[in-house]
């Protein structure tokens, strides 16, 4: 049976994933993708100990992070679409300057 | 290895190849209907009235060859056709379509004619069709080509927008069945009142049962919403460039998912199993009257009303159908709260 | 057991893939197949509802939009020089000291979660009746619940806004051609 144990291992082993992804890659949408492991794994753990002590708060918190990670996704493409009509690349490094 | 778990995988079994044989049926059903509807004959050749007519366009389709195009991409274009036809022999999974049996007595204990029992099945429905909409997609993107891609993204959208009035009905039945497991919506469902007129729920929500049946149609991509496929507009959509068996999966969805469209329509709002006459366990033959009586209603629907154009099928979704819902779920919410 | 594992190596596979894919397809695809995986873990742990919910959001609509913006912007061709030229764009002794980091980082946790007696079994206490996480949501919660559909509708009216082409000017739109919304103008 797996315990507690093994469900916040994988929650941690996937944030750490999410987390490489957002630090490695460069490409706008692949850094929203790895945001969005994160969130999940940050859900898996929520899920978990929700069910460790026996109550139902831990579902209601994965509802609410994932309506918010719903509305943090669709906000992210809009500015990235804004970015991409603008500057014509996806690569976080050429929008260094402030300036538009 | 008991009799129940073998009459379990038997069933899943026999529901799999139901939904085959269904499909089957479904394309002489509506090429018959169709030219009756017409005024011409329609496939008469073939076997005694026309009978093996899918017969032969499955021997036809399976001999035909496969073509892909260089340009496209090979992975996505060979995994769309597989992601709609297992999405939508999935979502079968989860309807019940008969009273809990004992097979003339050969079980020791009931088994409901369920492939899967979860206490979510409306939900689940509702989730593996919301999947369906990848395969579309994906076909038109992977194609590489503008008619398909074309048709791939309106025929998305189109979908995408109708789930949300589609989850709104359903919502409005969940409060009157007071339970997500299609069983217990079901069984809320027997007997009569006056003795005479069946306890359905669509005699209690009329507006409701229409509101699902419109966006049942646009979901499965069926006139008069089927812009996406119109031959007149774009080829064929996003299945333009797909031939032979590829395009055999494409067809078989469409009509897997009408048929869990009318099946969940059957159970949800017309009594599922139940009917006067017919004992408990027979109650399967009053379900596919039923879910045939709503079959017959799409290709009635299909072959009788013009085409709506893309931009008047959105406004229709996003302006009309969802604040009808919005309202009949207010409605419903406000009824259950009243005569509880 | 074996049911965990499996999911769990799918979910790990499906999301490592996803950082080291190049294309943004199937960077979404493999992404929607570790939800899944979640989607099966969530159901070992008796939240049915998380599970569905989990499918119908996130698998059904957020990879959705996803997709739609990787088609329509055409990201493939978007795949930068700096990404073909240096495989990671950090150096060598940097690399060696976030490795070294992580390896600490990795050699904790397994330490912190191995050695406690108390392997952390589930307790009972069912937590899978819908009907419970909705009196919860609406009570409890129902402040939270509110300022949610609040917070969405922002999103939805922030999204429109961002995205929207300004059509303002005819030299505007002369730029913008007869295809227009989102495709790259040529300068």
């Amino acid at each position: 049976m797996p315990t507690l144990n093994h469900f916040l291992l994988l929650s941690a082993v996937l944030f750490a994933i999410g987390t490489a992804g957002v630090f490695l890659r460069r490409n706008l949408i692949t850094i929203l993708l790895s945001i969005e492991i994160m969130l999940n794994a940050v859900n898996l753990s929520f899920v978990a100990f929700g069910r460790a002590f026996g109550s139902t708060d831990g579902q209601i918190i994965v509802f609410f992070v994932m309506t918010v990670a719903a509305a943090e996704a669709a906000v992210g493409l809009a500015i990235v679409i804004g970015l991409f009509r603008h500057r014509e690349s996806l690569n976080p490094d050429r929008f260094t300057q402030l300036r538009w | 290895m008991t009799p129940l778990f073998i009459a379990q995988i038997g069933l899943t079994l026999f529901v799999f190849f139901m939904l085959l044989n269904s499909a089957a049926v479904m394309v002489y059903v509506e090429r018959k209907v169709a030219a009756l509807l017409q005024q011409r004959l329609g496939p008469y050749l073939v076997g005694y009235k026309g009978v093996l007519q899918p017969l032969a366009d499955v021997v036809k389709l399976m001999f035909k060859e496969e073509l892909r195009p260089k340009a496209a991409d090979a992975f996505l274009f060979a995994l769309a056709p597989i992601i709609s036809a297992t999405c939508a022999f999935a979502a079968f999974a989860v309807v019940p379509f008969g009273a809990a049996t004992t097979l003339f007595g050969l079980l020791d204990q009931p088994m409901r004619l369920q492939v899967a029992d979860v206490n979510v099945a409306i939900l689940v429905v509702f989730a593996i069709s919301s999947m369906s909409v990848y395969g579309i997609v994906l076909a038109g993107w992977s194609s590489n080509s503008k008619y398909s891609l074309l048709g791939g993204l309106r025929s998305s959208a189109q979908m995408i927008s109708y789930e949300l009035s589609y989850a709104l009905a359903l919502a409005s039945v969940l409060l009157l069945g007071n339970s997500l497991s299609l069983v217990e919506v079901v069984d809320q469902q027997a007997g009569t009142w006056l003795g005479f007129v069946p306890r359905w729920f669509v005699f209690l929500q009329p507006v409701g049962f229409v509101i699902y049946m419109l966006a049942g149609i646009a979901e499965t991509n069926r006139a008069p919403f089927d812009f996406p496929e119109a031959e007149q507009e774009l080829v064929a959509g996003y299945h333009t460039e797909y031939s032979s068996m590829s395009f055999a999966m494409f067809f078989l969805a469409e009509y897997i998912n009408m048929v869990t469209v009318s099946a969940v329509a059957a159970d949800l709002y017309l009594g599922g199993w139940h009917g006067p006459f017919l004992p408990e366990s027979w109650g399967w033959i009053w379900f596919l009257i039923k879910v045939g009586a709503i079959l017959f209603f799409y290709v009635w629907m299909r072959w009788t009303l013009p085409r709506y154009r893309y931009d008047q099928l959105m406004a229709f979704g996003w302006k009309v159908l969802l604040p009808l819902a919005v309202v009949n779920l207010l409605v419903t919410a406000a009824g259950v709260l009243y005569f509880q | 057991m074996i049911v965990f594992y499996a999911f769990a190596a799918v979910a790990i596979g499906a999301s490592l893939l996803v950082i080291a894919q190049r294309n943004p397809i199937y960077s979404v695809l493999l992404l929607i197949a570790s939800f899944g995986a979640l989607s099966g873990l969530y159901v070992m742990l008796d939240a049915p509802f998380v599970a569905v919910i989990q499918i119908v959001v996130y698998a059904g609509a957020i990879m959705v939009l996803f997709l739609f913006v990787v088609m329509l912007l055409n990201a493939p061709q978007e795949d930068t020089d700096m990404d073909e030229r240096r495989p990671l764009p950090v150096h060598k002794g940097a690399m060696k000291f976030g490795g070294l980091l992580a390896a600490a980082l990795a050699g904790e946790l397994v330490w912190a979660l191995t050695r406690s007696s108390d392997p952390g079994a589930f307790s009972g206490g069912a937590t899978d009746s819908v009907a419970a996480i909705g009196r919860s949501l609406f009570t409890d919660y129902a402040f939270a619940f509110e300022v949610t559909s609040v917070l969405i509708l922002v999103a939805m009216l922030g999204a429109v806004v961002l995205a929207h082409r300004d059509r303002r000017s005819r030299a505007s739109r002369a730029a913008v051609g007869p295809v227009g919304n989102v495709l790259p103008q040529k300068p």
